[in-house]
């Protein structure tokens, strides 16, 4: 307090000083807000860190689960599982989420513009069970049995909003110049868009489709009900299959120890893949924007 | 941005190739309202709105009700806010107007690092870490204290309660609301803000005369959106909430949420009714998370637009 310039002054008036002693106060309150929110994040990392390094292991990644009583086994079909079903959101996800996000951005002055970008907006608050209870009565009902295809659809539901809006964002930090200098040669608005705005843009648009798939790639709900589970490795893409985070979940409420511990070190696994896909996407993004607004 | 008329398809495929999946995403919201609806007619047709305010859940009878459910999300995600929402406004006005520059991104960055760790790992360290520690030392700390005449604060029961749910809720909700709050008070004018610390405002004079009632409408958004977040959070709910099926108003007892029943039940849902019944509850809970994100928004975007 006494570094403060005023507070150092002997004649101070003691009205001032309460005023100021608030100032602080207030200050110290921010800091433990701040703390409350960073060390639920360390708590949680650091059990994941010290619970799950413990049981990792070649078996663990590669090898099918074996039963619980009897030790070992691992979750290499869980893991090929993950990557097929957000394999299959992506292929699905992509085209559709940049697709939307350049029209919103290029051509969307319009109501059907307007109306892609409030619904992207809002269906990316949507809690994510909806996407699965809406794949579970489209596809496995229809088809008689839970499958990798629904639950890369319902992922695919969740993933194109997301996408959607951070391709718009990268596109608008393209600078209105290059289109117009573009379009002012008699381009067209594809190869406009294609050739110039899009290679401009192209780092933001990939991380943003990045950051989409770590949020994917660690959804449970809505494949509880649709890729469902498997203990074999992956049949086909219209079988039921195994993944990370539904793993998890099902060996975190068993009564069996050794699957406790699995789940952890299946926690581990599924974290360090979403959290280094974040950082990485993060420190490019704003790197990216950085760059192309000249800052 | 592009010309306007003339050239045909040839010309304009491109506008409207992409046109045509932004029509896509317009369609596919639609078929998600068409299939909830749809998929949830028997249970409407059973008992109407009754559904809502019925209190029985038994599979076996074939006798379903939300309200158990809708009371537990409210529960939560209503307590989930309220110990978010300080929190976040701290680390929101720490963040916009004290943080020195190179301490607010990193600052920034692990914020939005929480807002990135999967669900159902947070449901994990809920079962293992939080919820025995909720039992032993937080709930009898509670109890104990002034809060615990409050009559929501009963016996104290296990550590799987509707007081360890919230407090994940709310820990899940922080970067959200903290992060859009952040974007307000950023968005408060500069002059406004000098003109106070010229006329001698302390700087928390000013954070609090200026900042936050300029700031008002958008920390209410983000409030809102912050709660739409809590009413649909899934697995880590479904994993410390207790999952009882009755109905109850007690934090310190196991309870149930609308997120939590679809979760447990409708893998193995058989009969048409429970199956429709699990789907009805979606459809409520698409409804208003579908409402409050769109007020959310639509005053975020009005705040925005007069912040620029």
């Amino acid at each position: 307090m006494s570094s403060h310039p005023i507070a150092a002054a002997e004649s101070m008036p003691t009205r001032l000083r309460l005023r100021l002693l608030r100032d602080h106060i207030l200050v110290a309150l921010c800091i433990a807000a701040l703390l409350c929110a960073v060390v639920p994040l360390v708590w949680v990392l650091w059990e994941v860190i010290a619970v799950g390094a413990a049981h990792i292991s070649f078996e663990f990644l590669t090898a099918l689960p074996a039963p619980p009583t009897v030790g070992g086994g691992g979750w290499g079909n869980a893991i090929v599982g993950s990557v097929v079903v957000v394999g299959m959101a992506m292929l699905i996800g992509v085209p559709v989420g940049v697709g939307t996000g350049i029209y919103m951005s290029e051509f969307g002055n319009n109501a059907l513009g307007r109306s892609a970008r409030f619904l992207s907006e809002v269906m990316a608050g949507i809690p994510s069970i909806i996407a699965g209870i809406v794949a579970y009565g489209l596809i496995v009902v229809t088809m008689g049995r839970f499958s990798a295809m629904s639950g890369g659809v319902a992922l695919a539901v969740l993933f194109i909003p997301v996408v959607a809006i951070t391709t718009q964002e990268a596109l608008r930090l393209v600078p209105v110049d290059q289109r117009e200098a573009s379009f002012a040669l008699g381009v067209a608005d594809a190869p406009t868009t294609l050739r110039v705005v899009l290679p401009a843009a192209m780092g933001n648009v990939l991380t943003g489709i990045m950051l989409a798939t770590a949020r994917i790639a660690g959804e449970t709900a809505p494949l509880l009900f649709t890729a469902f589970n498997s203990r074999y490795w992956m049949e086909g893409l219209d079988q039921p299959t195994a993944t990370m985070p539904v793993n998890i979940y099902s060996y975190a409420i068993s009564p069996f120890e050794h699957w406790h511990e699995q789940a952890w070190a299946g926690a581990l696994v599924l974290v360090a893949m979403v959290l280094l896909t974040n950082v990485v996407a993060r420190t490019l993004w704003a790197r990216r924007a950085r760059f192309i607004a000249g800052r | 941005m592009t010309e306007a008329g003339g050239g045909g398809f040839r010309r304009h495929w491109f506008r409207y190739v992409t046109g045509a999946l932004a029509a896509l995403v317009v369609l596919v919201t639609i078929l998600i309202v068409f299939r909830l609806v749809l998929d949830s007619r028997p249970t409407w047709s059973e008992w109407g709105l009754a559904f809502v305010t019925r209190t029985e859940w038994d599979p076996v009878r074939g006798d379903f009700g939300a309200l158990p459910f809708i009371v537990g999300t409210l529960l939560t995600s209503l307590m989930a806010l309220v110990i978010a929402l300080p929190i976040s406004l701290g680390i929101a006005i720490l963040l916009s107007e004290y943080a020195p520059r190179q301490l607010r991104d990193p600052l920034i960055f692990v914020v939005e690092l929480l807002a990135a760790v999967p669900s159902v790992v947070f449901g994990l360290w809920g079962i293992f870490v939080l919820a025995p520690l909720v039992q032993q030392h937080v709930v009898p700390l509670i109890a104990s204290s002034p809060l615990g005449f409050f009559p929501f604060f009963g016996e104290p029961g296990p550590g799987y309660n509707l007081f360890t749910a919230s407090l994940i809720l709310a820990i899940m909700i922080i970067p959200i609301i903290a992060s859009l709050s952040r974007e307000v008070l950023m968005a408060v004018p500069r002059e406004q803000k000098e003109g106070a610390l010229a006329l001698g405002a302390t700087r928390w004079e000013a954070v609090r005369h200026v900042v936050l009632a300029y700031g008002r409408p958008g920390i209410f958004s983000a409030a809102v959106l912050g709660l739409g977040r809590a009413l649909g959070e899934t697995m880590a709910t479904t994993m410390t909430i207790g999952n009882s099926l009755g109905l109850t108003f007690d934090y310190f007892q196991p309870g149930n949420s609308m997120t939590a029943i679809i979760a447990n039940e409708l893998r193995e849902a058989a009969s048409r009714l429970h199956v429709s019944s699990l789907v009805a509850i979606g459809l409520i809970l698409f409804a208003v998370s579908f409402l409050l994100n769109t007020m959310g928004r639509l005053i975020l975007m009005r705040v925005q637009a007069r912040g620029v």
